[in-house]
């Protein structure tokens, strides 16, 4: 497929202009989810419109892309997505979390600490956090607003009371600047300390909800949890089988017909930065031509 | 070993590929062209600039064609392409009244000014499948022009000679008679006007509004609802431009438009009266219009005082889940990895697991 005659990034100025109102909103505000004009983009609602429509809103010609899915690079929603963002910018990508300035993700936060000037998006399916406990967005606009959120607590007491523990393993809400809940997308919840006074600026797309929202460089976001039931994220007793990481998020891989199973890194960039002799050419910086 | 995850570039070129090998079936027989699909596949073509909310039939029968017949994602691509087109400017209300009829009917009236007119319909056609179409057998002369010719001039509709005995609402002009606002433009908020629940409704789903319209006469939230009319045909698009200062055609457009008439046991304030529902629709989308209508009708139980109870009446429910691409692509969004997600729900159940009473144990016999 030849590259179609666009603009920069696909999205006319105009609907740019109206997205970055939304991100400025969403960023003086941190944690309160900016309803926008979401468009229809040429990807699916669902598979990471809100995250694309932010970038484009935001990607200049001197920006370095490094798009993630579940961790990895190669998965063939975020090379789609890279090839989009190549075939429309022409900017370079790379799938090193250190090079990138601008770093579209889905379900993760790299391993590797973000620095400031460092841009994270994030897809996000369900921007309210209360939705499964009340549908009706009236509602649950209301409850943000009177920062009523006894809902939410009583959904991981009624965990804590039936399993002994919050039962609530990714998409784990999380209060930000001591205001607002937010849904942090979904994440592990793993990775919810990464956000906590991240030097890096973090933004929140959902395209077929219309709403973003953003965790400014530098604020506190805070796991919920109760003083006898603090919030505490997962641990294995494995390490990654290829490069022996025990301080990463595993993903389990099933290897043969009887279910043997070995645990290597989500976070493919991760991995392969600490497998010296495996990493050569797929690791660089890949400049592309304008297409 | 662990390999999986690479490749995922090179598998996305091949999945071209074959796509468009499966698009274009056995080379033995001729390619569809898209003049084809939109003069023979009109009905389709209607339904995909409907609901892509673009009214170009060339594009729309591009889209059926590069989306092999897929409806929905004809309409996905429609929708993607007019994501980024400019606004022009803003057309001056349709006047369905100047309609030139290819075909109105009215339920409610035997006979009526403008009387009824069948037109083409599959309403009367009976259902044995015509083998005759199977012979690819050279097209029959035309006989029907001669005879059929649209209904010129200006049909009042129903409603209005309804309303000449005030039998029914009227929903005067409000003050100022503000824009509606652009749903492709602004997202939609709780509660939505009336305005802003029909544009949602013309772009929705036909599949999900005709089940919504169904439950209505099911029980839920019945209405008691009368076909006053629908009517199809070219009615004219027209244009003020500010300099001119008069109203200018840029060209007919075709569509069907339905008025449904809905009992209404009155209120404290309103006597008792019809109500409406209305439903319109590019080209020719009988069972859209008429599902959009009953829907629209559902919808406006709070306006009018009714106890919200059903599905059908409730905006939220209603109005997030008609659009087909959000539903189409959430739905299908479940096909990408989740093995994060899934890790860590692993983890859970393996823990509650060992938490749990062992089966076998006294106690509980689950």
């Amino acid at each position: 497929m030849s590259a179609p005659q666009v603009n920069f990034a696909y999205l006319d100025e105009r609907t740019k202009r109206m997205i970055r109102r939304a991100i400025l909103k969403a960023v003086a505000i941190p944690g309160y989810q900016v309803p926008f004009g979401s468009r229809e983009m040429p990807l699916p609602y669902g598979w990471g419109t809100g995250g694309i429509q932010v970038t484009a809103a935001v990607i200049g010609p001197q920006d370095v892309l490094k798009v993630i899915d579940q961790g990895s690079d190669d998965t063939v929603n975020a090379v789609n997505i890279r090839r989009f963002f190549e075939r429309t910018t022409g900017v370079a990508t790379t799938t090193r979390t250190t090079e990138a300035t601008l770093i579209q993700t889905r379900h993760r936060i790299p391993e590797t600490p973000l620095r400031e000037g460092q841009l994270m998006v994030y897809q996000v399916p369900v921007p309210e956090p209360m939705q499964r406990l009340e549908p009706r967005e009236t509602e649950t606009r209301t409850l943000h607003g009177l920062a009523e959120y006894g809902l939410m607590h009583v959904k991981l007491y009624e965990d804590i009371a039936r399993y002994g523990h919050i039962a609530t393993t990714y998409d784990y809400p999380v209060l930000v600047n001591g205001r607002y809940i937010m849904a942090p997308s979904p994440i592990p919840k793993f990775d919810n300390p990464k956000m906590h006074m991240s030097p890096a600026l973090q933004l929140f797309g959902a395209g077929r909800e219309k709403r973003i929202y953003a965790v400014p460089p530098y604020t506190t976001v805070e796991s919920l949890g109760f003083e006898d039931h603090p919030f505490e994220v997962q641990r294995w007793d494995a390490a990654c089988a290829l490069c022996g990481a025990t301080d990463s998020f595993l993903d389990e891989v099933i290897t043969d017909d009887a279910g043997s199973r070995l645990h290597v890194c989500s976070d493919s960039d991760y991995c392969q930065s600490r497998q010296p002799a495996v990493a050569t050419v797929e690791h660089e910086t890949t400049p592309k031509e304008l297409a | 070993m662990y390999v999986a995850v690479k490749g995922g570039e090179t598998a996305i070129l091949n999945s071209y590929r074959l796509l468009a090998e499966q698009r274009r079936g056995d080379r033995a027989l001729p390619e569809l062209s898209v003049a084809q699909i939109r003069q023979q596949l009109k009905l389709s073509v209607d339904r995909v600039m409907t609901e892509g909310s673009v009214y170009d039939p060339e594009l729309a029968a591009l889209a059926i064609k590069q989306a092999a017949g897929d409806l929905v994602e004809a309409i996905f691509l429609l929708r993607a392409y007019r994501a980024t087109l400019p606004r022009l400017g803003s057309t001056l209300p349709l006047d369905t009244a100047r309609m030139a009829l290819e075909r109105r009917i009215s339920a409610t009236f035997k006979d009526l000014p403008g009387g009824q007119v069948l037109g083409p319909t599959y309403d009367y056609t009976q259902r044995l499948l015509d083998f005759t179409l199977l012979a690819n057998s050279p097209d029959s002369p035309r006989s029907v022009s001669a005879a059929f010719k649209a209904e010129e001039g200006a049909v009042p509709r129903v409603v209005d000679l309804l309303n000449q005995e005030g039998l029914i609402e009227t929903r005067p002009v409000p003050p100022g008679d503000p824009a509606p606002m652009d749903l492709t433009r602004a997202p939609l908020r709780f509660p939505a006007d009336r305005a802003t629940r029909l544009q949602n409704l013309a772009r929705g789903d036909e599949g999900f509004l005709l089940a919504m319209a169904y439950s209505t006469q099911r029980g839920y939230s019945h209405s008691h609802p009368f076909v006053g009319e629908i009517r199809l045909g070219q009615v004219a698009l027209e244009i003020e431009p500010e300099e001119l200062g008069f109203a200018i055609s840029i060209g007919d457009l075709e569509i069907t438009e339905c008025e449904m008439v809905n009992q209404f046991a009155g209120s404290k304030t309103e006597p008792p009266q019809f109500t409406r529902g209305y439903g319109l629709a590019f080209g020719h989308s009988e069972r859209k219009a008429m599902a959009m209508s009953l829907v629209d009708r559902a919808l406006r139980a709070e306006e009018l005082g009714e106890p919200v109870e059903s599905p059908a009446q409730m905006q939220e429910f209603v109005l997030s889940h008609s659009d087909s691409l959000e539903a189409s692509g959430f739905v299908q969004h479940l096909k990408l990895p989740h093995y994060v997600d899934f890790q860590s729900e692993l983890e859970l159940v393996r823990r509650l697991r060992a938490a749990a009473p062992q089966p076998g144990a006294e106690g509980d016999p689950a």
